[in-house]
């Protein structure tokens, strides 16, 4: 390694406090299926009351209380940005991988598909789902989402895989006889995992942004799917006299985003054999 | 060079027209008959018979593919349902707001991004590499929705310095208001959009600094600075452009929601309010514009690269 590489240590704290900001929404998220603090619909309190130990997190101006839609709102997040990346994912690098392989005519089709698709982004695909089918449902949300994010992942696979190719490391091995198949599980897939591992964070972080911003516009999942998202909306025009109602839930939604990235970057460190040699 | 263009330039109309085909598609799959939404509802059997004949939605799928095919290559978007006014005008009216926004907030984050992204990879041991980073980190994961209305609390009804939201209704006549209601969506955009560029110039920046072409550059007695400025800044520039192109797309159609949050009438209020009103004409309208701009920037974008990527050119494998 040169000169310039600084050396790092094992085990960052920064890397822990990514964890910890994930594990807290999981934990929420996981206990909202057995217990909140009230049921979704229920006005139990007076309207727009500030935090107190009746209401942890104040309530909302129908009386409902806001700690409960936090709770509720963890769970959709995670349920969304998992199954949004899984597909996104398998579709993405299967079909990245396949157009770097792939003769220059088809190589090109594919390419230029990532680029009409990418054309439709996430939102507006998700967007269109949704004024197709007359209701939305969490599982639309994920699927539009998750074909949303599939164009992006494809498209750096194609870019990250063509770069790997066009090394002499390849040709080397190409020469003394090493499989196309080989190649991609020994060379290609090593090789672009930790660059493509911090692309597939930030698409998790996007397709939980892309969820709360359907919901934001009112395009999301109904009720009783109380998303972070439709709670912005709620409180944007009471946040002079309420702003806890505006803050909570961005509050928890920027937690969850910047814990994923700290992670995926805990995970690069871990992972990456330039970082882990310095 | 030339080839790659012409071959790029035959890449694009027929992404346009496999877009053209693929929004035709989609817009049939939605549910009801456009022609009972232009009637509205109660409508009896004749009106929506004439309604479709008015639109042509009776004529089989293959006749109005090809019709909508010649309106398209006419820049005949037809009209809307709602207000009947054409579809084109009520765009390019929109365009007005959406076009400056989304320049005025890229052109701010470039250069907030890339002197800070550079600074962040050449100090990356310093704390101000460490300050940086963490910046950058903070503005990522910043819901841009929930900036905005944290800047209307602190700036409009706080401070009273901006107005909350709106443009005003006789748009660039009324120059001081018009530029006024921008300022704060203009910021909003810019700052996350600043924040996620920022860690691709420093990533992309790192790279090179490792790199063994910067250490030979060195050996052969050219000094950090030199080596950085000849070599390392237009190596470090080719997978920040890349990116650019999708960045520059994502801002254009995050306005949809940063439009939302400052009711500003753009593209973004045009598509939300005709998917409330299932005003199909201007749906469609909005979404061929989009794709339009958005595949002319993927082409100038990747144009750019080959430029400053001599190797791109050869390497095809």
């Amino acid at each position: 390694m040169s000169a310039v590489t600084r050396s790092r240590p094992r085990s960052n704290p920064v890397h822990w406090l990514g964890y910890g900001l994930v594990g807290i929404v999981v934990l929420f998220g996981v206990v909202s299926f057995f217990w909140t603090p009230y049921a979704l619909s229920d006005m139990a309190g007076g309207r727009l009351e500030p935090p107190s130990a009746a209401h942890w997190a104040g309530t909302d101006r129908l009386g409902r209380d806001l700690f409960t839609q936090l709770m509720i709102g963890a769970r959709i997040a995670l349920v969304v940005g998992c199954g949004a990346v899984l597909i996104g994912g398998v579709i993405g690098i299967v079909t990245g991988v396949l157009a770097a392989f792939a003769t220059r005519v088809a190589d090109d089709a594919l390419a230029a598909v990532f680029d009409i698709l990418i054309a439709f982004p996430t939102l507006l695909i998700a967007m269109l789902v949704v004024a197709a089918r007359e209701e939305a449902s969490l599982g639309t949300a994920i699927l539009a989402l998750g074909i949303g994010l599939s164009p992006i992942v494809g498209r750096i696979t194609r870019i990250l895989t063509k770069r790997v190719l066009s090394k002499d490391y390849i040709t080397a091995a190409r020469v003394s006889g090493t499989g196309w198949g080989s190649i991609v599980f020994w060379h290609v897939l090593p090789n672009i995992a930790p660059f493509l591992g911090v692309n597939l964070a930030l698409q998790f972080g996007l397709a939980v942004m892309a969820e709360a911003s359907l919901s934001y516009l009112g395009l999301g999942a109904p009720p009783p799917n109380a998303s972070w998202g439709r709670m912005l909306q709620e409180a944007q025009g009471t946040v002079y006299t309420a702003p806890w109602g505006a803050l909570l839930p961005g509050l928890a939604l920027f937690a969850l985003v910047i814990g994923i990235n700290l992670l995926a970057d805990g995970l690069r460190d871990r992972f990456d054999p330039q970082r882990r040699d310095g | 060079m030339l080839a790659y263009i012409l071959r790029r330039l035959v890449i694009l109309l027929l992404s346009l027209v496999v877009a053209a085909i693929v929004l035709f598609v989609l817009l049939r799959l939605l549910p009801g008959d456009p022609a009972a939404a232009l009637v509205g509802v109660g409508a009896t059997p004749e009106q929506i018979a004439a309604a479709q004949a008015q639109i042509g939605s009776d004529q089989p799928l293959g006749v109005q593919f090809l019709a909508y095919l010649g309106d398209l290559a006419r820049f005949d978007l037809g009209q809307s349902f709602v207000s009947r006014a054409p579809v084109i005008e009520e765009i390019s009216r929109r365009l007005s707001v959406t076009l400056p926004l989304t320049f005025a907030a890229f052109t701010l984050a470039l250069l907030i991004a890339v002197p800070l992204g550079i600074l962040a990879a050449i100090r990356a041991d310093s704390w101000a590499g460490l300050a940086l980073s963490v910046v950058s980190q903070i503005g990522i994961a910043v819901p841009v929705f929930w900036l905005g209305i944290l800047l209307v609390y602190e700036f409009s009804l706080n401070l009273r310095w901006l107005p909350s939201g709106g443009f005003p209704l006789r748009g660039y006549a009324d120059p001081g208001k018009a530029v006024e209601s921008m300022i704060l969506p203009v910021l909003t955009i810019a700052i996350v959009m600043s924040a996620s560029l920022m860690r691709y110039v420093r990533a992309s920046m790192l790279e090179v600094l490792n790199s063994d072409f910067l250490r030979t550059a060195r050996a052969l007695g050219e000094s950090h600075r030199g080596a950085l400025a000849r070599h390392g800044l237009r190596n470090a520039a080719v997978p920040v452009v890349s990116v650019l192109g999708i960045e520059l797309s994502t801002t254009f159609l995050g306005a949809v929601v940063v439009e939302q949050v400052f009711s500003l009438p753009g593209m973004g209020s045009m598509l939300l309010l005709g998917i409330q009103q299932r005003d199909y004409p201007n749906i469609q309208g909005v979404l061929i514009v989009s794709t339009l701009l958005v595949l002319l920037t993927g082409f100038l974008a990747d144009i750019l690269q080959r430029l400053l990527d001599p190797r791109l050119r050869e390497a095809r494998r």
